[in-house]
């Protein structure tokens, strides 16, 4: 078992997570503009942004989603309770004492249990949630016609409001996790040069070195 | 040498700056020409008479009447069309509700009836007069063509009866009408035509409508889109087609949702809505926010947006009116007073003893509201709570639910006028005529509401009171060009939105889950105090600087 730097992110996903990154801020500063919280934008500038954010995510999703099934990387967002119990221990308790964090990134699970969860739910329901009720929203005047459409539209709006403000907080507290460990910086890097220390089998390192040098350093 | 560059730049610059100003300000028209092109659907083009030819038309002609036969005795079926149209008969029934309405029967919330006034009233309807129950709706004779044909402007109407001699010292020492040379001058009817009467209703220039005044005689494209001298300079008739003397576009029936569209060339001239020329996706594609628009023609009216404004271009309307305060005398004279300067420098009559207490405005929003193109009117016939704080002189229906309904823009006219106390209902007032009744010249509410009913044997309990009444106006003209439109933010706005009091709908920016944003920035609050208790206590906690590592 050594630790060495791998190529854990590859470029599609970096450029995946920080395009999504400047979609997502753009959706939160124009949504919550449209909401009536600030008028930072004009409504017709604000609805002109969200919904081209909007449909560039929506692209962006789909490509990532072919990515995550053709490179088999989906596996990295399998729920697991192994090590679960630690990792919630850690952040409650032993990071104050000083403690050395207890997962350790293997080349097919680059995200400690928390993590895939938090990332698992993000997928499969909030992001659904916001884009389902967004679309819905956006193409409210092809079904204004439906019974109790009203009704309906302001059921899609609490939906849709409501998953914003959790993302929100996603938002924050993933940004907040970045310092605990190692240096904000650091924490960066990974998602910036796409390298991180992981712990690596003989084979694997065996095979990275001889099949994929590039990705190990 | 230097100078003279100087000032050629100088001047290049100015040239350049005019042009540029002077292509923004007709933008998208093309530039206005020195002698404004005629109306469209205005003067005939490609005629193939001239009637100052015609040896009929030469007159002399003592009265209109003599006139009408030497039209008639060409345009052989003008009498039968034109004694089916609305401007003949004052007449309208409903055929949804079976109300019957017209002028001939209403009552309004301005000068209130012309049913038993038609001395005075009749002046704008196109005959010949006009002036009790005796007149002869059969007589295609009676039908004034001039009104509405003829185009030297010094054709005038006067009441058809006396009146008193308190009122019909106005209409005294007017120049005699050369009916010879009037009647040649005759070609299809120009905005002025239909503004004689149109933009005067209600008693004045534009007290009534809100969007039809004399400013639409000679208007800026500025103020009118369709109508501006300098753009597209339509006549009225260019959208309010007409077919045997009968025109498109009803307020008794509006249509209140154009669900066709232009039609097929040559076809769709049925109506004067927007749609019927700009069909049903009316805004460009090329961006967002087209796309947004086209889909909003579905919930609101063309106007709501593109009427930003009631009476613009400097001529007031009356928005409230006091009959209560009518009759007030000097020395046993009727007087008025002027209290109001508008937006092109005339002063405006804020009291008459005639009539009451008037108060104007102008450039104002309109009020809006869900309309699907049908008015329930109180008319004579109807019976309410005589303790009713007030009363709508024409309510209209409409709902989100509603396929036909959208919002559309209103003027509000509020008025405190006379009503039968003891039945309930509202009265006809008898205001014109030669005898000791007619409140113009008496200034007897009483005696003129006793005659008013009596005369068309209408029970009246002998107590009259003054009720709050409202009517409202679907606001149509005066489209602005588009780029003064309302945008998306007047009324996507959580403050201050022009379709606050608007129910039945949830409009983004506007409307909001109150808990839901409370729970929401509470949840946000929560989680950034947790990151700084969290951050905190790792920053005080004794290992500081955890070597956690990897996470």
């Amino acid at each position: 078992m050594a630790t060495r730097r791998v190529k854990i992110f590859s470029l599609f996903e970096r450029f995946w997570h920080w395009s999504q990154m400047l979609l997502i801020v753009t959706l939160l500063i124009t949504g919550f503009g449209l909401h009536g919280f600030h008028d930072v934008f004009t409504f017709e500038e604000a609805v002109t942004l969200h919904t081209s954010a909007a449909f560039a995510l929506l692209l962006l999703w789909i490509f990532s989603i072919f990515w995550l099934f053709t490179t088999r990387t989906w596996r990295h967002f399998i729920p697991s309770a192994s090590g679960m119990w630690g990792v919630l221990r850690f952040y409650s308790y032993g990071i104050f004492k000083g403690e050395r964090h207890p997962y350790r990134k293997a080349y097919w699970r680059k995200h400690n249990p928390l993590q895939a969860l938090a990332y698992l739910m993000l997928k499969i329901v909030l992001f659904p949630a916001i884009w389902i009720t967004g679309l819905a929203y956006l193409f409210y005047f092809a079904w204004r016609d439906v019974p109790h459409a009203t009704q309906w539209l302001n059921g899609v709006a609490v939906v849709h409001t409501a998953a914003a403000f959790m993302i929100l907080a996603f938002v924050l507290i993933h940004v907040y996790m970045l310092t605990i460990g190692h240096s904000f910086r650091e924490h960066l890097m990974p998602m910036i040069n796409g390298f991180d220390e992981v712990d690596l089998s003989p084979e694997e390192e065996a095979y990275l070195s001889k099949d994929q040098p590039g990705d190990i350093r | 040498m230097r100078a003279s560059i100087g000032v050629l730049a100088g001047l290049l610059l100015i040239a350049l700056f005019s042009a540029s100003s002077a292509a923004r300000d007709t933008w998208p028209t093309p530039p206005a020409t020195a002698v404004p092109p005629p109306q469209i659907s205005g003067p005939l083009q490609g005629g193939t008479a001239d009637h100052t030819k015609f040896d009929q038309l030469k007159g002399p002609f003592s009265s209109g009447p003599e006139v009408t036969v030497a039209c008639l005795g060409c345009h052989t079926e003008a009498g039968d069309h034109f004694m089916r149209n609305i401007h003949w008969t004052w007449s309208y029934t409903n055929e949804e509700t079976g109300q019957q309405l017209g002028k001939r029967y209403l009552i309004n919330n301005f000068c209130t009836n012309s049913r038993g006034n038609e001395g005075m009233c009749a002046q704008c309807h196109a005959g010949y007069g006009w002036k009790d129950e005796n007149f002869d709706f059969t007589d295609e004779t009676n039908i004034d063509c001039l009104v509405c044909h003829e185009t030297t402007g010094t054709y005038y109407k006067t009441p058809n009866s006396a009146g008193n001699a308190a009122c019909s010292v106005m209409f005294e020492g007017k120049p005699p009408i050369d009916l010879a040379a009037v009647a040649q001058s005759v070609t299809l009817p120009q905005r002025a035509n239909c503004g004689a009467c149109h933009f005067n209703g209600g008693g004045g220039d534009n007290v009534k409508h809100g969007d039809l005044s004399s400013a639409l005689k000679s208007p800026p494209r500025t103020l009118d889109v369709h109508m501006g001298v300098d753009g597209l300079n339509f006549a009225c008739t260019a959208c309010h087609i007409t077919n045997r003397h009968v025109w498109a576009g009803s307020r008794y029936q509006v249509v209140s949702k154009d669900t066709e569209g232009t039609g097929k060339p040559g076809q769709r001239t049925d109506v004067a809505t927007c749609e019927s020329c700009h069909g049903l996706s009316p805004h460009p594609v090329d961006s967002l926010a087209g796309f947004k628009l086209n889909d909003h023609v579905q919930s609101i009216a063309c106007q709501t947006c593109h009427i930003p404004e009631i009476a613009r271009g400097g001529v007031a309307t009356v928005v409230d009116w006091d009959w209560r305060t009518a009759g007030k005398t000097k020395d046993g004279e009727g007087y008025h007073e002027e209290g109001y300067i508008q937006g092109n420098g005339n002063h405006r009559y804020t009291y008459k003893s005639i009539k009451g207490n008037f108060t104007f405005d102008e450039n104002f929003p309109p009020s809006y509201g869900w309309f699907d193109g049908q008015m329930l009117y109180t008319t004579i016939d109807t019976k309410f709570d005589p303790q009713a704080e007030s009363i709508e002189i024409n309510g209209f229906t409409g709902s989100r639910e509603d396929p036909k309904s959208r919002i559309w823009p209103f003027k509000r006219m509020h008025t405190w006028q006379p009503y039968d106390k003891g039945n309930g209902t509202l009265v006809y007032t008898h205001l014109w005529g030669e005898d000791d009744a007619a409140y113009w010249g008496n200034y007897d509410m009483g005696k003129s509401i006793a005659k008013g009913m009596a005369d068309f044997g209408l029970p009246y309990s002998g107590e009259f009171g003054f009720i709050q009444t409202i009517s409202w106006w679907p606001i149509t003209h005066m489209v602005a060009p588009k780029e003064q439109a309302l945008g998306c933010g007047d009324c996507h706005a959580p403050t201050g939105s022009r379709l606050a009091s608007v129910e039945g709908v949830y409009m983004p920016g506007r409307d909001h889950n109150r808990w839901l944003d409370i729970i929401g920035t509470l949840l946000v609050a929560g989680t950034l105090g947790g990151i700084l208790i969290h951050g905190l206590v790792r920053f005080f906690s004794p290992s500081h600087g955890s070597k956690g590592e990897q996470h």
